[in-house]
């Protein structure tokens, strides 16, 4: 997995609550059975006038002005300022990719749904939850060429007027991310604990384990 | 929790109680009871490290073809093999067709994805119902059919929806596809234990009232981010007096209103369904499982993070208008003014789903014009399901304004059931089609969509912008209220339907 460490970059500020995952990544693209290549899709509906199709070439596809990130000044954002309740819906973890893949490496918030933050960090993707007045206050401040530096070490967010904003993160997502971690290979460090927990469990819920004998 | 259940009298249609946080109290963490999250939860902890992130045991896992080649191909790069291979059992249910079957999947990159499935279970020995067998269907109906998803399981699959097995009293909720690679990896995930909600329904639901309706009125009640960060535990009354089925309604749309995970205890009615099905335990085995299924419910003085009521007889056939499940009102009300919001954040979305939907503040719900209606889904698929819909059918053709209306049962299985029961006939005589089992118009990654501007009446659980199909327009409405808007070109209140 990817590590983060510390960015200083631009924000593209998305003003939208509950910015479902049906709108970051449309369900067209979902028939992919590769990890990679959601970046150009990021949004499809928004960004785009016309209606995408997997592995279309967009390039020459008709873009939304309005759109916040087809605005010139946007383009290289590398951090996602946005609203309440981002990500809901679906567990897609094209979500996150799509997101990594365009190039946002933050992603701000005054909430997110569960399943879509827990995503965002097996992707190198920090998403940071901050009070709504906070999540107000960037939304305020932030105008063309705009940049935050983020600090996953000293969980920070530092203003270009240098104001620091404190954010709280699980020091095991980020002792993971810090060092980029592979969950797996963590996980399997206890596989004499997960047998034993088998064990035990077998002899409480026997009717789970009857097929015990054609495993392995 | 006494001065809790004091402070409960006297409420009207609703009433929120936030209980202290326990967890800053040793004295009551100590001497109050269990809640049934706090239960499943305890069962299946492996170890839990000092910051309170635990590795749980994962007792079953569901794999559809979305959601699982990328996860499976992170098993072949680093040669890892399943933990333990028995607890998984596959199905392709998004991208299937749902007409002709036999002559497979048209679209080649939908194609590609189902075999990758097959490929993947085979190289993998994994169990897989494939698309022809009858067995096959929605990932979330066939779990619970087959007694594959069983009390008291800890239940997961790269699918939000997979709270729907919560109702049956396991602990069950969505992953992504890291996740999925994990549990295949480990039979565990590393997970931080959610807070405990309750949701109340107190009293009895009017009849023709069921149970999308009773979880349609909570979500508008809480918002769609009410229950995020929380396992919500659904009970009460009229929780408790309705079916297996209905259950599962309820609990397919927890993560709708924000929970990860949705539950309900087990009694007499979890007890009954589970008994006799294919992957259910039998003998003693059956009445050990059995045993302990029986205190899988909440302790009496269990505390709760939140509670919230809900008065069942309040509860009116529900529609959602908007692009946000909470967007919801009853069938008699008219579309909301955002004036009338005071949060500038809930306003503002409620302005983008007026200009989205094309409708306008002080419309009544039931002049809404429709162009196509889906009876389906992981939410409203089940027996009962197409029975209310079939109820109501059978009075009356599908109107001339409607296009297409669809009904696409939860599986096979229940597809020959409903066909043994007539209902078949009935949906076809009135002008339905009657299709094969699979997700279909839900979100749309097979053939069955909508066309940009088209307004649909949707048993499904998502009204999200483009959700069932580029520009498509979705109302979420029960079973009933979907067969009634499809027979009368509008939103109509079913329960009234002939009066």
């Amino acid at each position: 997995m990817k590590a983060f460490e510390k960015i200083t970059a631009l924000v593209a500020p998305l003003d939208r609550a509950n910015v479902d995952t049906d709108a970051i990544i449309p369900k067209q693209f979902l028939k992919s059975i590769r990890r990679t290549g959601f970046g150009p899709f990021l949004f499809d509906e928004w960004r785009y006038l016309d209606r995408g199709e997997p592995e279309m070439d967009c390039t020459n596809r008709p873009l939304n002005e309005d759109f916040i990130l087809n605005k010139p000044a946007y383009k290289n954002a590398r951090i996602l300022l946005t609203r309440e309740n981002f990500g809901c819906g679906s567990s897609r973890e094209h979500a996150p990719w799509a997101l990594e893949d365009y190039g946002f490496r933050v992603i701000i918030a005054s909430s997110f749904a569960d399943i879509f933050y827990n995503n965002c960090f097996k992707n190198g993707l920090l998403p940071i939850v901050l009070d709504a007045e906070t999540v107000d206050s960037l939304f305020q401040e932030v105008t063309e060429g705009y940049q935050l530096t983020v600090d996953l070490q000293e969980q920070t967010i530092t203003t270009p007027s240098g104001r620091v904003i404190h954010f709280d993160i699980e020091p095991t997502r980020k002792y993971r991310l810090l060092n980029g971690l592979d969950d797996i290979d963590l996980s399997l460090q206890h596989s004499d604990k997960i047998r034993a927990y088998e064990q035990e469990r077998a002899k409480r819920a026997p009717w789970l384990f009857v097929d015990q004998e054609q495993e392995t | 929790m006494e001065g809790c259940l004091q402070a409960l009298t006297g409420y009207h249609s609703c009433v929120f109680i936030t209980a202290a946080d326990r967890r800053h109290n040793s004295f009551t963490e100590s001497m109050s009871g269990k809640t049934l999250y706090d239960k499943l939860w305890d069962d299946h902890v492996v170890f839990t490290e000092n910051d309170g992130s635990s590795l749980l045991y994962i007792d079953r896992h569901l794999v559809h073809e979305v959601t699982s080649p990328q996860a499976f191909e992170g098993l072949r790069l680093s040669g890892r093999k399943p933990w333990r291979r028995s607890r998984n059992l596959a199905v392709a249910d998004h991208n299937v067709p749902t007409t002709n079957r036999e002559a497979g999947i048209a679209d080649p990159v939908s194609r590609l994805q189902v075999e990758t499935l097959e490929k993947n279970c085979r190289e993998f020995g994994i169990t897989e119902f494939a698309m022809n067998d009858k067995r096959q269907g929605i990932i979330h109906v066939i779990g619970p059919e087959q007694g594959a998803t069983l009390p008291g399981m800890t239940i997961v699959c790269g699918d939000s929806h997979t709270s729907t097995h919560g109702a049956s009293g396991a602990l069950a909720f969505g992953i992504g596809t890291s996740e999925v690679e994990h549990v295949l990896a480990t039979q565990c995930l590393v997970q931080k234990k959610s807070k405990n909600m309750q949701v109340l329904v107190r009293g009895t639901a009017a009849p023709g009232i069921t149970a999308k309706d009773i979880v349609l009125a909570i979500i508008g009640t809480i918002g769609t981010a009410g229950g995020n960060g929380y396992t919500i535990e659904f009970a009460g009354e009229a929780i408790q007096a309705l079916s297996m089925e209905g259950r599962m309604t309820v609990c397919n749309m927890a993560i709708e209103a924000g929970a990860r995970a949705g539950l309900i205890a087990v009694d007499d009615v979890t007890i009954d369904y589970y008994r006799g099905r294919p992957f259910s335990p039998r003998g003693d085995l059956w009445d050990m499982a059995e045993s302990y299924w029986r205190q899988l419910h909440s302790d009496a003085d269990a505390l709760f993070d939140k509670v919230v009521e809900i008065d069942a007889a309040g509860i009116k056939p529900q529609v959602t208008w908007g692009t946000s499940p909470e967007l919801v009102v009853s069938v008699d009300d008219v579309i909301p003014d955002p004036e009338q919001e005071q949060d500038p954040v809930k306003k503002q979305s409620m302005i983008n789903a007026l200009a989205y939907m094309d409708l306008e503040v002080g419309q009544p719900i039931t002049g809404i014009q429709l162009d196509k209606v889906f009876i389906g889904s992981c939410t409203n698929s089940r027996i009962e399901d197409l029975r209310a819909a079939a109820e109501v059918a059978r009075r009356g053709k599908v109107a001339s304004n409607i296009k297409l209306a669809m009904v696409v049962p939860g599986s096979g299985l229940i597809k020959e059931q409903a066909e043994q029961e007539g209902l078949d006939r009935i949906f076809v005589e009135a002008g339905f089609e009657w299709r094969d089992p699979g997700c279909s118009m839900c979100l749309a990654m097979n053939a069955d969509r909508l066309e940009p501007g088209e307004r649909c009446a949707s048993t499904s659980n998502r009204n999200f912008e483009g959700r069932q199909g580029y520009g498509g327009r979705t109302h979420l409405v029960s079973p009933a209220m979907a067969a009634a808007a499809a027979i009368t070109g509008h939103f109509v209140d079913a329960t009234k339907l002939g009066e």
